[in-house]
């Protein structure tokens, strides 16, 4: 456990302490640190743990239930690709193999400088825009292929700019 | 409780309105075919579909586990559609199931087997893709194979129960789910105390103690002088592997088969126990007499140690620093008797029999050794000792009565007997303690307060001579953890505390016969619920045969002292019986 910072162990117990009042307070805890920190690794696990009696092992069995939450860092923009019936027909499936080619990293995983998430989504609701793609929550609608290396490079021009 | 009429193939029956259809048919004489073996919350879940019925009143099949009895339901268990949704679903779980039965551990116990013979279902009958298997060898005592696993969740539940632990948990989801500690790490690399519940609730081979049937096989061949030790607890249940009734003690058999395999002496781990309470009584009075740290908590049981070492590192110097038992009686093997023998102790190899899987871990740890030589070379289960008994072509039942070896360490007293058994120690501690303080033996030999045979904790004050004793004592971690967060607290009133890990103590020790009451046909339909108690009985009524019941008058405990380690606690004593322990970090760093 030894890895945390002070600032970190004290920011996480505070999550903790947010819902004491709750019977099952496991979910809410986890979504607000996959939140703040964007994962959750086995030593956040292991101090949340002692905080709230439940086992590591639970706590480790939620994490890798739930797609929203992660073991690793993820990338400042997650590029999130419906893959769900409607935006499938409507060619979903190209858009992330093209977004698989421009970042070179596959579905579930981050580009090596930290900035992108590639993720596979099902159906998010969204199916009278399809084909679409959510990038930090921001719903990009009836998305075809020649838009992606635009968004990306957009994106990196973005980050560049302010580094 | 209210009573319903409901009708199993047409027979009218009455039975409580709380009871599930499964219950409820058990009592009536039925047996569903099912995988709820422990039907006390451990699998619950209605998840394996192995039981399923007709009942009036419901929509299509049920499952009987869980689905509850309701006035006037009819209920088929042999029509052709319940029987071949069962047969179904069997086959379902064989489809990812790792199908070498005949080399499997497990064979002879596997539920999942049996309802395969029972529902007739065949092998292959979906047969596809098969998940990924994770095989977890690393722990000293036992083995993970989640090939075998049906995702039950008994062990994960178990672990919960008796420890508060939780170290199993479901990973991942759907097809790729399986069982295993946390980041599907060994169970060398988790704060798991390696007790061996969870394999005493497996349905199936997932999870095994870890063989070392090997190491004594190599023993042998090596030309070894191999010496077999047994526990207390293995005689009072034993039996349970060749037939008899649970509750048997078998202690006249064992040694004869135990001769029978080849050993060079045959030993029981009573005299060690006995010479523990002699260290451990004598550690007890210099603290109660010399402001030493209180309450001091017995050191017998590994799995307790394990987690005292993971979770409360703080509270080590309450430990007792004795060894357990078979390290003690392991270490006066190489040393007095080789000794005596005029045998180099390096070939020397000692083999515990115990009723432990977390004693494989405890034999190899660095500070239970003595000039580099470990007291003891190999610990086997008492299922392993059934194992190597059925391959010799032994008839164990056809065995006569037989007594252990009598040189220098044959004597044994009914306090060392008791050890299996939750409150054991403590009571063995009495007596001597008792003896020592006032200089005369306790009329009535025995401290029924302290006596048990399930978890839980239990507590006495004992008024020895003006001088009041309070002890308490605890097994299952889950009993244990309110009595050291007093420690922790300074709010313990104790000054003498027995902890076991395994709940009622070694009786229930992971490294037993398994208990299924479906293969158990013999048996009462509560064994689940009794069978602490009757091994408990077995072990109480050895005590009550023995002449003599307290340790510090066994007269080779006595001769010991007197030739070799002059008295107890003396530096000697110190240099082979006593142990020290570290604190341990449970998600280590792996590299």
């Amino acid at each position: 456990m030894a890895k945390l910072s002070a600032n970190a162990v004290a920011k996480i117990l505070e999550i903790c302490d947010r819902y004491t009042d709750e019977k099952t307070p496991l979910m809410m805890i986890l979504s607000d640190i996959q939140n703040e920190y964007g994962y959750i690794p086995l030593e956040v696990q292991e101090l949340v743990s002692a905080r709230t009696g439940i086992s590591v092992a639970e706590i480790y069995g939620v994490v890798t239930f739930y797609s929203f939450f992660s073991l690793t860092p993820k990338g400042k923009y997650i590029i999130g690709c419906c893959l769900g019936t409607a935006c499938y027909v409507k060619g979903a499936q190209q858009i992330i193999d093209k977004f698989s080619d421009v970042l070179k990293i596959k579905p579930g995983e981050t580009s090596a400088d930290g900035l992108f998430t590639l993720d596979a989504l099902r159906c998010i609701g969204a199916c009278g825009i399809a084909p679409a793609v959510s990038i930090n929550g921001q719903v990009h609608p009836k998305m075809s292929v020649d838009q992606v290396v635009k968004i990306v490079e957009d994106l990196k021009a973005k980050e560049g700019a302010a580094a | 409780m209210s009573l319903v009429n409901i009708k199993i193939e047409g027979v009218p029956y009455q039975v409580d309105s709380s009871l599930t259809i499964l219950e409820a048919a058990r009592q009536c004489g039925y047996e569903i075919p099912s995988l709820c073996t422990f039907n006390h919350g451990e699998c619950n879940q209605g998840s394996c579909r192995v039981c399923l019925v007709e009942a009036t009143g419901a929509r299509g099949l049920v499952a009987s586990c869980v689905y509850p009895v309701s006035e006037g339901m009819e209920i088929r268990i042999s029509t052709p559609k319940a029987t071949e949704a069962r047969r179904r679903s069997v086959e379902l779980l064989l489809s990812n199931h790792s199908m070498n039965c005949q080399q499997c551990e497990k064979n002879g116990h596997c539920e999942l087997l049996h309802v395969a013979q029972l529902t007739g279902a065949r092998e292959g009958a979906f047969a596809g893709v098969r998940s990924e298997t994770h095989i977890d060898q690393l722990a000293p005592a036992l083995v993970r194979d989640t090939s075998k696993c049906i995702l039950c969740g008994r062990c994960i539940a178990r672990c919960s129960n008796a420890h508060g632990l939780g170290i199993l948990g479901f990973e991942n989801r759907g097809f790729k789910t399986f069982v295993s500690p946390a980041e599907n790490r060994s169970f060398a690399d988790s704060p798991c105390i390696q007790c061996g519940q969870c394999v005493n609730v497996c349905p199936t081979g997932a999870l095994m103690e870890h063989s070392q049937i090997d190491l004594v096989d190599k023993a042998f061949r090596d030309g070894k002088y191999v010496i077999i030790q047994a526990a207390p607890a293995v005689r009072a249940a034993l039996g349970e592997e060749f037939g008899y009734k649970v509750g048997t003690p078998v202690t006249g058999k064992m040694i004869a088969a135990m001769r029978r395999l080849g050993f060079y002496r045959v030993y029981d781990v009573n005299f060690g126990a006995d010479l523990t309470i002699m260290e451990e009584g004598t550690e007890l009075l210099h603290r109660l007499t010399e402001g030493g740290v209180l309450p001091m908590i017995t050191s017998c049981s590994p799995g307790w140690v394990n987690y005292a070492e993971y979770n409360y590192s703080d509270l080590l110097p309450h430990l007792s620093s004795c060894k357990s038992p078979h390290q003690m009686q392991g270490a006066i093997i190489k040393s007095y008797w080789a000794q005596q023998h005029d045998i180099d102790p390096k070939d020397i190899f000692v083999v515990s029999v115990m009723p432990c899987i977390a004693k494989k871990f405890e034999r190899q740890r660095e500070q239970l050794k003595v000039n580099g030589l470990e007291d003891v070379d190999a610990v086997i289960t008492t299922r392993e000792l059934a194992k190597m008994i059925k391959r010799s072509g032994i008839v164990f039942n056809k065995l006569p009565d037989e007594d252990w070896d009598q040189d220098i360490m044959g004597d044994y007293t009914g306090a060392g007997v008791i050890f299996g058994v939750t409150g054991g120690v403590m009571e063995a501690a009495l007596r001597t303690v008792y003896f020592k303080l006032t200089g005369k033996e306790k009329d009535k030999i025995t401290f029924d307060e302290v006596k048990g045979h399930d978890a839980g904790i239990r507590e006495a004050s004992i008024d020895i001579n003006g001088t009041v004793v309070n002890v308490a004592i605890a097994s299952g971690m889950k009993s244990a953890k309110v009595l050291l967060d007093q420690i922790r607290e300074g709010k313990s009133k104790y000054q003498f505390i027995e902890i076991m890990g395994c709940p009622g103590g070694c009786i229930n020790g992971g490294g037993q016969p398994f208990i299924k009451p479906t293969l158990m046909p013999n048996e009462d339909l509560d064994i689940i619920d009794t069978y602490k108690e009757k091994r408990a009985k077995a072990l109480y009524s050895e005590d009550e045969r023995q002449v003599i019941r307290q340790s510090h008058n066994n007269p080779q405990i006595i001769e010991l002292y007197d030739k070799f380690l002059g008295e107890p606690n003396s530096h000697k004593a110190h240099e082979l019986l006593h142990t020290t322990y570290a604190a341990r970090e449970g998600f280590n760093e792996i590299k």
